[in-house]
């Protein structure tokens, strides 16, 4: 699977991929250089023979948590081809640089598809996309500080708008954000 | 008297008008009860567009990155509330396939068949629901009725009503109750003839065509660009379905179409729907018809829980039980991408395993998202009223484009 798409984006660019690996389901992925990341995706869209049309989605990982967690961010880029019946994973890897926010190159230019998922990834683990339209937070309000599923991003850390009352959880403590 | 040109040219004087900002929902009934839309008219044409989301998120993908695998089911039943099986069976397929895992062929076929039943629970829903919003009462009540039946049919199966927590990894946690079967048949009967009644009432219903046909337009180019999947997709006359294209479970032993629109306006993706219907409908019969016997869960107890008689009588038995509910399924470390058709298109799990008994990512690439945000590609430039049809077509659940 993909292996095709991948061999030809590597042909036809100038050594695109930074790595290529199998996945648990056999499935081949390829770790796309940054700076070439917009150029990859164009090739996808609009050469003929790959014809990746149909947008997936995306998402990002935090590695901070696993064995080894740098570069600390990885994002997913899942797109379709119709005619070829594929899909290609691609990720690339983003540092978190000291006192830096973490930058890509934003891919809505080219998949109109990328933006809600762009503002979605810049929402909840905050990589900020250059050249985005519209880069805003989507499911969080403009309100919340931080980044809520970055890993050290604490389960409980509730910030509400309101003033919350000090209602014990059972289980858990209290659970109101004057406590996380 | 000299006055009176002034005042025949103030009369004819173009009124001052400006463009009005209006908020729709997110309490609105036609916005589903989640989703704000806020819209620029001018007069009655929506100039601007900006659906805002998040009223109903709830942490999902947070909440999974904190309790073992076995424990998100229930939260993936939250995802899309009407058609919750497929979310569990989908999130459940792709558990498996991190782990590299076969399920037993009678799992596979009552899957599909839950999958199936829920399919058009979701489908009798946004068909009832938009001729309820068009102003037709009687029909909404038709596909509720349909709807009643299978959600009771669900209930004897799971045990609930809506959020549903059916299957384990590695198969499902119980058969098919007794005498079951017939009653999925009889309910299939009584909702073929519901259907039917539906169909009468709105296919060639005039009032409602003409709202339908022509609205909420999208392209083909724009909607593949969006990524949208399934009805709304195929509404545009793009043959895709992954049940096809990817066959899962045992979808490629049933024999069934995959109904395709042209226009990919209200109409076509109403159209399509109710075909998709009928195709459930084959499908179930023909999956109950060559329903294997057999068990319906892998027979392995690192990752299925072993038979009571065995957790009460032996210490194998106590220790796996121990394990799973204490640790929860040890997925071995690595990452895959899994996806099921659902009712309203690709559902897609990227799963990211540590090799914890927790998943470390749960990404799940909602249908409902990426059709949600060319919503506004479809309504700008229309009328207002345009945007209740196409806002119920699309058939967004706000529980999985807001996780």
């Amino acid at each position: 699977m993909s292996k095709v798409a991948l061999d030809t984006l590597s042909v036809k660019l100038s050594q695109p991929f930074v790595e290529r690996y199998f996945d648990r389901s056999g499935a081949e992925w390829g770790v796309v250089h940054p700076n070439a990341l917009v150029e990859v995706v164009s090739a996808l869209k609009h050469d003929p023979g790959l014809d990746f049309k149909l947008f997936g989605s995306m998402d990002a990982v935090d590695r901070l948590m696993l064995p080894e967690p740098h570069p600390r961010f990885e994002v997913v880029y899942l797109i379709r081809s119709i005619p070829l019946n594929d899909v290609i994973r691609l990720k690339v890897r983003v540092a978190e640089l000291q006192g830096e926010v973490p930058e890509l190159p934003s891919i809505t230019p080219v998949y109109q598809g990328a933006n809600w998922w762009e503002r979605f990834i810049w929402d909840f683990y905050g990589i900020r996309f250059r050249g985005h339209p519209d880069l805003r937070r989507i499911l969080m309000y403009e309100e919340f500080k931080g980044h809520p599923l970055r890993k050290d991003y604490p389960l409980r850390g509730r910030q509400g708008l309101l003033p919350e009352r000090p209602i014990k959880d059972i289980y858990r403590g209290p659970g109101t954000s004057s406590v996380v | 008297m000299e006055n009176a040109p002034d005042i025949e040219g103030e009369l004819e004087a173009h009124l001052q008008s400006k463009n009005l900002v209006i908020n729709m929902g997110p309490s609105h009934p036609a916005m589903h009860g989640t989703v704000r839309m806020k819209i620029e008219l001018e007069g009655e044409t929506i100039v601007r567009a900006d659906p805002e989301i998040g009223f109903l998120h709830r942490g999902f993908q947070k909440s999974c990155e904190n309790v073992t695998w076995a424990q998100c089911l229930p939260y993936t039943d939250r995802l899309n509330y009407v058609s919750a099986l497929m979310n569990n069976f989908g999130y459940l397929s792709a558990v498996e396939a991190l782990i590299g895992l076969e399920i037993p062929e009678r799992a596979k076929f009552i899957r599909v068949i839950g999958s199936e039943l829920h399919r058009m629970n979701d489908h009798l829903t946004c068909v009832g629901a938009v001729g309820l919003e068009l102003g037709g009462f009687s029909a909404f009540l038709y596909a509720i009725e349909a709807r009643e039946l299978i959600t009771d049919r669900v209930n004897e199966l799971t045990g609930a009503r809506l959020t549903t927590s059916f299957g384990r990894v590695g198969g499902l946690n119980r058969d098919l109750p007794p005498g079951w079967i017939d009653k999925v048949l009889k309910t299939l009967d009584k909702v073929a003839e519901l259907r039917a009644e539906v169909e009468g009432l709105l296919t060639r219903n005039r009032i409602f065509v003409d709202r339908m046909r022509g609205t909420g337009l999208i392209t083909t180019p724009d909607a593949l660009d969006y990524g949208f999947t399934g009805p709304c997709l195929r509404a545009c006359g793009v043959n895709y379905d992954i049940r096809k294209q990817h066959p899962y479970w045992v979808y490629d032993q049933l024999d069934f179409e995959v109904p395709v629109g042209q226009n990919g306006d209200n109409f076509d993706r109403y159209l399509v729907r109710v075909e998709e219907l009928k195709q459930c409908d084959r499908i179930i019969r023909q999956a109950i018809a060559k329903l294997p016997a057999g068990p319906v869960i892998i027979d392995d107890w690192r990752i299925a829980l072993p038979p009571k008689q065995d957790v009460y009588n032996t210490i194998e038995g106590v220790m796996s039980h121990f394990k799973l509910i204490m640790e929860g399924v040890q997925v071995p470390a690595g990452e895959v991408y899994h996806c099921t058709e659902a009712a309203n298109g690709e559902l897609g799990w990227y799963l990211v395993s540590s090799g914890a008994g927790h998943p470390y990512k749960v990404h799940v690439r909602a249908p409902g998202f990426p059709i949600l945000a060319g919503v506004p590609r479809m309504i700008e430039g229309k009328m207002l009223a345009d945007l209740v049809p196409t806002f119920d077509t699309i058939n967004m659940i706000g529980g999985e484009v807001e996780q």
